[in-house]
């Protein structure tokens, strides 16, 4: 008879029966749902209905072309700019220590709150941020308004609110560079721009893999702060999966709201894990 | 340090006070206005300081639903955590000390909860079935469902470094699992428990998407959610409105105070290892 | 067994006498006025009947709302009492199978026939009673304007559109308001338009349930697109159109910065509450269609007051409700809210002194035929997107004939979550 392990599986019993009442069983629920009509009076079975609805109806289409435009928008400018600010930040400048406290505070700070602030600066005729523009003789453009800029306004938003964490994972990643690299560098005679390109962007790549990953699955994923500052608006040009899906449950369209939650999983299953196992293995390979 | 340094310094400093501290002092500045004062939304100071009266018509707001978010937050987050910590601790411990098919599977399963989204409508078909939607245990659970997989990363990963004997000492003197975990490894965890804490604290406390969905009602209300309920009461009291967001971002910013360094090692260690 | 049902019986018998004391409860929307309404007839109520009294919740407006009363409903968790809207919405709620009919109830021969249509179910019980007054949808205009222009009271589209041209040639204010940050006021030129509609197309709600008529190929019903289309194009919005709030709304007409508000007269409210020196500056009319001999004004039936089904008190509760929709029930709305619109049960009467806004108003429904329920009062289907689609039309972003034929695949995904047929 085997002895019993000191590590008893029944240790996975507590947190185990919470993660699969609440998190997988509507996970694998929301396969089935997602095919119904569906509120909270009956469940009929509609086939595929709620996706082929999901393709064909344009502004539900606009939404999964904007969580798409919006999750690499964000992330890309998080990657580029949370490794330039986390240079800057670890170069010995004057007032270092405060600064980056300075860059990650609106990572802690409610992201209601954030959108309801720009929402007030962003106002076309009284906002701040406009105001200021027509001090210096620019006609600021509707931020939150105009229906091409609304959704890159909350890009960019949320690049502000979001890039001290890419920062302070990038600070995370530099100090892991050993002095080394950058002396033989020196020697070689590579100028700082060099020693940026062939030094610290090779050498920081496992931040900067964790960088694209989580703002992408967080870009993907982002509702409050859409839903704070345009709820999807003007019309539905802001609108992203998340907003959609809210959206399609307060309709009562319990069924396409499903639908959408499981063409989100996907997405996110099908672009995330791709493209984490190349990044990997390209980390591998440099 | 160069002169070089200290002009870039200067400059850097600059521009983060633009971009990253306006903002919030306009909150402050306008917080501290009357609603005539605040309506045209500008960085003049106040015209009359009325920090004190804003403060008290806030908190008075709905029948002190402020109070109430606060307590409703607060249990929230204080008795998600407590569960996270224990039961979060116990998974990590098992996957770490006993690498097994189960285990592999277990974990593969909790880090996929860090990635997929969660399928809310079903979730609340779940949550009605078990009697759970609309309570606060119903939104504890969801915390900790949530929270999980942050939780079991960060402490199957410090585990590692803990040595195997201690376990074995235990065991030779003839201590349960209960004990070796509760009495000896416990104990050991208390660095990343406390950033764990922190870092969950800070996530639970400013999660708005999930009480949306799963916490309607007025009685269920939380702090994030006064923000958006009392936007249209405040719609041309932007004073109070920037008040609002003052009194809920304090929690937070005391958290940033205090543990500045759990929330940088956490933040870090979670996501360069996720 | 038939002991037990005698019990049962004994125990009904005393609770209809009213000799235990019960204690009803009450889902309200938590909009200021619906509250005090609540309170006002509660209150009155149990003054009569000292047995009955009440416990009152509140919910959210909008989507939010909705889901609340749905999902109680669904799992048997109602309140003994909830308001809720008449119409397309209370459809969704599935009264037939949830709500507690009430055609018995004592007051009931007092209701409005054209109402009471409106809280039918298919079945063709009735579930609920007018809980305030009747809305109408129109334009607030601003009076000096109109007075200091010489502008008269448009009876047709183009009369409207040339009073919008004067005052932009010949003032800086803005001709029209709009507040696109509460996307749901956008909606007010289609929906308001309906009693155009139905002057030209008759038989358009009931060929627009069998999915025969379309907004997108009836001229007459693409016409509030279209006029939403012209006025933007014109460039009559104000500036911050896309930015401003339904408050911003009702300041800029009350204010004088805009000269038109198109909006329901529940806005009155706001307009007292906010503005109450300026009320005799603004005036109401109908939203013209394009002939000046047919002009009327599309109405909102009240919201209503509804039991469901499962509530453990359904004597009292009727009784309740038959007081809410008799003379004595409008008495107390009148002493806590003043009157926005006519009530829609026999024996009521509006108070002496009106605003101005609402007694132009009333003309409307003392002329027979001047009247037309909106859309969602004569058929079962509203679409939920078409807010954000007037907005998109509003703002340029979309035209009127997409919006419209979008506009349709959004109702035919609400006929198809109700299980309708031909859809």
């Amino acid at each position: 008879m085997r002895r019993k392990s000191p590590y008893p599986y029944w240790f996975f019993l507590p947190a185990g029966a919470i993660f699969l009442v609440l998190f997988i069983l509507p996970t694998v629920a929301s396969f089935y749902f997602s095919l119904t009509y569906w509120d909270p009076f009956e469940a009929r079975f509609a086939g595929w209905d709620n996706y082929v609805q999901f393709f064909s109806e344009p502004f539900l289409v606009r939404g999964l072309t904007n969580t798409l435009v919006f999750a690499f928008l964000t992330s890309g400018l998080k990657t580029v700019l949370g490794l330039l600010l986390a240079v800057l930040l670890t170069s010995g400048i004057f007032a270092q220590g405060f600064l980056r406290s300075v860059v990650f505070f609106p990572v802690l700070v409610s992201t209601i709150g954030v959108g309801l602030l720009f929402q007030e600066l962003m106002h076309p005729t009284e906002g701040a941020i406009n105001l200021a523009l027509a001090a210096v003789g620019i006609d600021g453009p509707g931020w939150l308004t105009n229906p091409s800029l609304a959704l890159i306004s909350v890009a960019l938003v949320d690049v502000w609110r979001g890039v001290g964490l890419a920062t302070l994972i990038y600070i995370a990643g530099l100090a892991t560079i050993g002095q080394e690299y950058y002396e033989a560098a020196r020697i070689d005679g590579a100028t700082r721009l060099q020693q940026f390109w062939r030094v610290t962007v090779p050498l920081v790549r496992p931040a900067t893999t964790t960088v694209i990953i989580l703002s992408l699955i967080g870009g993907l994923r982002l509702f409050d702060l859409i839903w704070a500052m345009t709820r999807g608006g003007p019309g539905f040009s802001s609108d992203v999966l998340a907003s959609v899906i809210y959206k399609q449950y307060q309709a009562g369209f319990w069924g396409l709201s499903t639908a959408g939650n499981v063409i989100l999983f996907l997405m996110i299953a099908f672009i995330v894990a791709p493209l984490a196992w190349w990044l990997n293995r390209r980390e591998l390979e440099a | 340090m160069t002169r070089r340094g200290y002009i870039i310094g200067a400059i850097s400093l600059l521009v983060a006070f633009v971009v990253f501290v306006i903002p919030f002092l306009f909150v402050a500045i306008n917080a501290m206005k009357t609603a005539q004062d605040a309506s045209s939304l500008d960085f003049s100071l106040p015209e009359r300081w009325v920090f004190w009266e804003n403060l008290v018509t806030t908190v008075q707001t709905r029948d002190y639903a402020l109070l109430l978010a606060y307590w409703n937050s607060i249990v929230i987050t204080v008795c998600a955590i407590a569960l996270l910590v224990v039961f979060g601790a116990m998974v990590g411990f098992v996957i770490q000390r006993r690498p097994s098919r189960t285990s592999r599977v277990v974990y593969a399963f909790i880090l996929a909860g860090l990635m997929i989204p969660p399928a809310v409508v079903p979730t609340i078909w779940v949550l009605q079935g078990i009697n759970l939607f609309k309570t606060l245990n119903g939104m504890i659970l969801i915390q900790v469902a949530y929270g999980l997989g942050f939780t079991v990363l960060l402490y199957r990963a410090f585990i590692s470094t803990i040595p195997r004997e201690l376990d074995e000492a235990a065991i030779i003197d003839g201590a349960k699992p209960w004990q070796i975990f509760f009495r000896v490894v416990l104990p050991l965890l208390k660095p990343v428990t406390l950033t764990i804490i922190v870092v969950q604290s800070i996530t639970i406390f400013n999660d708005f998407t999930h009480p949306l969905y799963y916490l309607p009602g007025r009685e269920n209300i939380t702090v994030q959610l006064t923000l958006y309920n009392f936007q249209s009461q405040f719609v041309s009291q932007m004073n109070l409105l920037f008040m609002n967001i003052l009194l809920i971002t304090i929690p937070p910013l005391l958290v940033f105070i205090f543990f500045n360094r759990q929330i940088v090692a956490g933040m870090t260690s979670g996501a360069v290892k996720g | 067994m038939s002991r037990l049902t005698t019990t049962t019986a004994i125990a009904l018998t005393l609770s209809a006498g009213g000799a235990l004391a019960q204690e009803l409860t009450f889902l309200t929307d938590s909009s200021a006025d619906s509250v005090a309404v609540t309170e006002a007839l509660t209150a009155a109520y149990t003054e009569m009947n000292p047995d009955v009294t009440f416990s009152i919740e509140t919910r959210p407006g909008g989507g939010e709302g909705d889901n609340i009363v749905k999902t109680r409903l669904a799992t048997g968790e109602m309140t003994d009492l909830f308001i809720y809207n008449s119409g397309s919405l209370l459809q969704a709620l599935r009264p037939d199978r949830t709500l507690l009919p009430i055609d018995d109830i004592e007051s009931f021969d007092l209701l409005n026939e054209a109402y009471v249509s409106t809280v039918q179910g298919p079945e063709g019980n009735t579930y609920g009673v007018p809980y305030e007054t009747a809305q109408g949808g129109g334009i607030y205009y601003h009076k000096p304007t109109y007075e200091e222009l010489g502008l008269e009271i448009p009876r047709t589209w183009d009369e409207f559109m040339a009073n919008n041209a004067t005052i932009a040639e010949e003032t800086d204010i803005a001709p029209i308001a709009q507040s696109y940050r509460d996307t749901w006021t956008s909606q007010l030129f289609v929906l308001a338009d309906f009693y155009n509609v139905l002057q030209e197309e008759p038989d358009f709600p009931e060929e627009y349930t069998n999915n025969e008529a379309k907004y997108a190929d009836t001229p007459a019903a693409r016409r509030g697109f279209e006029k939403l289309q012209e006025a933007y194009e014109a460039g009559y919005f104000n500036e911050d159109f896309g930015a401003a709030t339904y408050d911003d709304g009702v300041a800029m007409v009350a204010t004088g910065e805009a000269a038109h508000y198109p909006m329901l007269t529940f806005a009155v409210g706001l307009f007292q509450q906010n503005h109450p020196d300026l009320m005799e500056d603004v005036g109401f009319f109908a939203q013209p269609g394009d002939d000046a001999e047919a002009n009327g004004l599309t109405v909102w039936m009240p919201t209503s007051l509804y039991a469901p089904a499962s509530t453990e008190h359904p004597e009292t509760v009727k009784d309740f409700m038959s007081f809410v929709a008799s003379p004595a029930g409008c008495e107390v709305v009148n002493e806590t809210i003043g009157a926005t619109g006519p009530y829609l049960v026999e024996g009521c009467e509006l108070p002496e002194e009106v605003p101005g806004m609402v007694a132009d108003m009333l003309p409307y429904f003392e002329e027979e035929g001047r009247t037309a329920p909106a859309l969602e009062f004569l058929s079962p289907i509203k679409g939920p997107a078409l807010e954000q689609l007037t907005v998109e039309v509003g703002s340029g972003i979309r035209d009127a004939q997409s919006g419209a034929e979008l506009y349709d695949q959004d109702v035919a995904k609400q006929a198809r979550q109700l299980g309708l047929e031909n859809w």
